[in-house]
């Protein structure tokens, strides 16, 4: 089995790191009731022996011992991180995993990107080195950060490139906050495409996910859970929202409900990786099957159920209604409309006791209401994970691959354009050693030309789909001919 | 006459498992409807084909086992060992710690090479331990990663070292939709090599077993379980010991090609059903079939029906294409069983399907960075689909 770094970056990449590693440790409690350290837990968490001074404390198999989470953990400024250190989930983390600054990015791409990258290049590369020489057999790296602010936008993009360089083996998945439309940082837009550009050449995989799309995940299950009907309430530590039974106690933050829901993202990514099940997928298998194109990474998330409630007696019917929400715009992690966009790949992660013609009949039943690229009209992908989530008898990730993503990257584009037709802020970024305007238009020119991919496949979307001529072959007919070597199709 | 079973990638070793737990649940099944000292001749004649002996009594498959990551493997090693009847040897597996992605470049040019000496080194012990060698049984889906590009260059190198012995190949033809996005680039891969290096194809479409489970058994959740126990009672009834002409039990020698064939299932059914002959000429020609027939009644069963040359192509007699083999004692449970294996045009079909879908995909030459990657290029999926089209435009021939 592979094990995997989180590298998380910035306020936002560390506080929703945080939730991770909370609902990752609860996770693997329920499942690994012997206290014995597998292998599955060894995916994300070393064993040490705390007595041991110095680097020499892993532990690879027995009880465990202590737990410690292959993290690493950068932001410029130390609040979070201190606060980390001093939470319910200090002992989770290595000290050395750190790197802190106190004077923060300010909200500048540039500051985070070069500034610190530079000043903290060989920092940043010495624990990446350390966490991956930690591992057996390292597969992949999780980032975690925001594109709207400086430290998880500019210094999170800018190991992009050193971990493609310095590990071109490992996969590099990355979770991205992208800014909504309100957002109170002005100058998110060129954080954004500025960081943007990185993505698209560096990372083999981005799910982007919007506030805005977390929040009204919450408005709705607030909605639900207090308006419930008497008797109907929510089971214990069902709701993907919620951390309870995880060392943190209450909701101190506001944010705390939202990053939990991506968190829950992130184990569920990999449950099937982790844990057994009648049809695994791996982590190289998502980039495998989700990425027909290299420039086309970007992942539509979403995920159910949010909430299970106690009195429950799970139906087929019910079972069906989790694939119909995973394909209802209330589950998705970004604002989009896959249904009127083109699919270009589909997977399904299911987890829990759901068989195969489960999978099969909702594939049946939902396909007509989606439209796929006429070179992938069968394009689904499907794992079958036997390990529910916590406080569930079943879930269900579904990662598409769809051009609904445009919206938001035009969007994006939009707000940007507005910023600097007027060159303002600009100088803020100009500033800064290395920046010029030609970074600007470069970002903005890369962005461009994913767009204008999604804008021709798009062209094709309501297309027939015509099967292109074959290969003819010239048969000769004598018995000569027809060897027995070349008919053996049992 | 021993067989030695290479069980590659999570189908592959999960279908294993259950072939090897068919066989011997049916080689200790009390209700053989035979004399004691057949069955006894059976349980001989399985054990030494299947199985090795161990000092403590417990039958030890003659398996090799091959994953690139250990979570299947490990299911099954224990799966086979609490059953306590059986179990696989304690050396014969060989894991690795990441898959191979789904991606059969990944599984022909990378992980093949690399563990080529060490996957051919437990194959060869397992042969050794063999009194009487007689061939492999390589299973392997198409769809994926291990399976399909470690199956398709094991197979190869199975070709060059043990060029005299039988290779067969259990192929699982993956649903036609929604597995593995790439399945059907993988599928075209394995195809044409394998088409180089086996001796005999054996296919499986999950879509047919996946209607035999629903249809004739009324599973309501059909989940993979039942699937590979479907698909491990079929092999096992093809595979246990049948009278060669001699009236012996021995495990037959197939020359190239011809003589063993499958097809979508007849097996299971109470009572061996008169194939009904379609008066209008639509049903697939053969170039052979293979009937075994097994339980009660065995000797005056008719088998005339296949003997009908309407079925065969025209430049063969139905005297040489036709092959009945017939086992007084039952398979499994059931009182009379018969199996039908068969060389025909049956999988036109879906063959040609899966290359015009891999075919459009190509076109637009989605996910091929995938592949050159690793050392597939362009050509290599064109080779594949020259030689496919070539064995569609011969079976259409028949």
């Amino acid at each position: 089995m592979t094990q995997s770094v989180v590298v998380q970056v910035g306020q936002c990449g560390n506080q929703i790191g945080c939730c991770f590693w909370d609902l990752a440790l609860r996770e693997h409690a329920a499942v690994n009731q012997k206290g014995i350290y597998d292998e599955a837990i060894s995916s994300f968490f070393r064993n040490v022996d705390t007595r041991v001074v110095g680097d020499g404390g892993s532990i690879s198999k027995g009880k465990i011992c202590s737990l410690k989470a292959r993290a690493v953990l950068i932001d410029m400024e130390e609040g979070v991180v201190n606060e980390i250190l001093q939470g319910p989930l200090r002992d989770v983390f290595d000290t050395k995993q750190l790197i802190t600054d106190i004077s923060g990015s300010g909200n500048n791409w540039a500051v985070g990107h070069r500034v610190f990258g530079s000043l903290y290049q060989d920092q940043i590369l010495e624990k990446l080195r350390k966490s991956a020489e930690h591992c057996d057999c390292l597969q992949c790296f999780f980032i975690i950060h925001s594109m709207g602010g400086g430290t998880g936008s500019g210094l999170g993009t800018f190991l992009l490139k050193m971990l493609e360089d310095e590990f071109p083996e490992v996969y590099r998945f990355v979770t991205s906050i992208y800014p909504s439309g309100e957002d109170d940082v002005i100058t998110s837009p060129y954080n954004s495409i500025l960081a943007m550009k990185e993505l698209n050449e560096h990372a083999d995989c981005v799910l982007p996910i919007d506030n805005q799309s977390l929040f009204d995940i919450i408005s709705k299950i607030d909605l639900m859970v207090n308006s419930g009907k008497l008797g109907t309430t929510v089971k214990p530590k069902s709701l993907v929202t919620s951390s309870s039974g995880a060392l943190k106690t209450r909701h101190k933050k506001p944010f705390d409900a939202m990053n939990n829901i991506v968190a829950n993202l992130l184990l569920n990514l990999t449950s099937s990786a982790r844990f057994e099940g009648s049809l695994n997928m791996d982590l190289n298998e998502i980039s495998m099957n989700l990425v027909p194109f290299p420039q086309l990474h970007y992942l539509v998330s979403s995920l159910t159920p949010l909430y299970t409630l106690t009195d429950v007696n799970i139906p087929p019917r019910r079972l069906d209604q989790m694939f119909s929400d995973a394909f209802s715009k209330d589950h998705q992690l970004l604002r989009a409309d896959p249904k009127h966009s083109l699919y270009l790949a589909c997977a399904l992660m299911v987890r829990g006791n759901v068989q195969i013609s489960d999978v099969r009949r909702n594939i049946e039943r939902l396909k007509p209401s989606l439209q796929f690229v006429s070179w992938n009209q069968e394009g689904w992908k499907t794992s079958l994970c036997s390990i529910p989530p916590v406080g569930h008898s079943h879930s269900l990730l579904a990662l598409a691959n769809n051009t609904c993503v445009k919206p938001t990257f035009m969007e994006l584009k939009e707000r940007f354009m507005r910023l600097y037709k007027k060159k303002a802020h600009l100088h803020h970024y100009l500033q800064v050693e290395g920046m010029e305007e030609s970074c600007f238009t470069e970002a903005v020119s890369s962005l461009s030309a994913l767009i204008q991919e999604y804008n021709q496949l798009d062209a094709t979307k309501n297309m027939p789909v015509q099967d292109l001529p074959r290969l003819s072959i010239a048969i000769i007919l004598s018995s000569e001919n027809i060897s027995p070597g070349s008919l053996q199709f049992l | 006459m021993s067989i030695v079973t290479v069980q590659l990638g999570q189908c592959g070793n999960q279908i294993g498992f259950e072939v090897f737990d068919a066989l011997l649940s049916d080689s200790h099944s009390s209700q053989g409807l035979c004399c004691k000292r057949e069955n006894e001749a059976y349980q001989a004649s399985c054990k030494e084909r299947f199985f090795s002996e161990e000092e403590n009594g417990v039958p030890i498959a003659r398996a090799v086992l091959v994953d690139m990551e250990p979570k299947v493997i490990n299911q099954t090693l224990s799966k086979a060992a609490q059953s306590g009847r059986w179990k696989y040897g304690q050396h014969a597996c060989f894991c690795q710690k990441q898959g191979s992605g789904n991606n059969w470049a990944y599984g022909y040019s990378v992980h093949g090479p690399r563990h080529e000496e060490s996957i051919m080194d437990l194959i060869r012990k397992e042969v050794e331990k063999c009194d009487s060698f007689s061939g492999f049984f390589i299973i392997m889906s198409m769809a994926g990663g291990t399976g399909s590009g470690i199956g398709a260059f094991v197979t190869q190198n199975l070709q060059d070292q043990y060029s005299n012995s039988l290779k067969m190949n259990q192929i699982i033809w993956p649903y036609g939709t929604g597995e593995v996005i790439v399945q059907n680039y993988n599928s075209i891969l394995t195809l044409s090599h394998l088409y180089r290096s086996s001796d005999a194809l054996l296919v499986h479409e999950n879509d047919a077993v996946h209607k035999i489970c629903a249809k004739l058994m009324n599973i309501k959740q059909i989940s993979f379980s039942d699937i590979n126990q479907v698909l491990a009672h079929q092999l096992g009834s093809v595979f246990q010991p049948t009278y060669s002409a001699e009236s012996s039990f021995h495990y037959r020698r197939n020359p190239l090609g011809i003589d063993w064939h499958v097809r979508p299932p007849l097996s299971g059914l109470p009572s061996l059903g008169k194939m009904s002959l379609n008066k209008d000429l639509h049903f697939n020609t053969s170039i052979a079939n293979l009937v075994i027939l097994r339980g009660k009644d065995v000797q005056s069963a008719d088998v005339e029906g296949f003997k009908d040359p309407a079925l065969y192509t025209s430049w063969l007699e139905p005297v040489n294409a036709f092959n009945v083999w017939k086992t007084q004692r039952a398979f499994s449970k059931y009182e009379k069983s018969a199996v039908l294996v068969s060389n025909s045009q049956f999988l036109v079909k879906p063959l040609d399907m899966i290359v015009g879908k891999a075919w459009n995909m190509f076109a637009s030459k989605a996910y091929i960075h995938q592949y050159t990657k690793f050392g597939i290029e362009e050509e290599d999926f064109l080779d594949s689909f020259t030689s496919l089209e070539q064995v569609v435009a011969s079976y259409c021939n028949l």
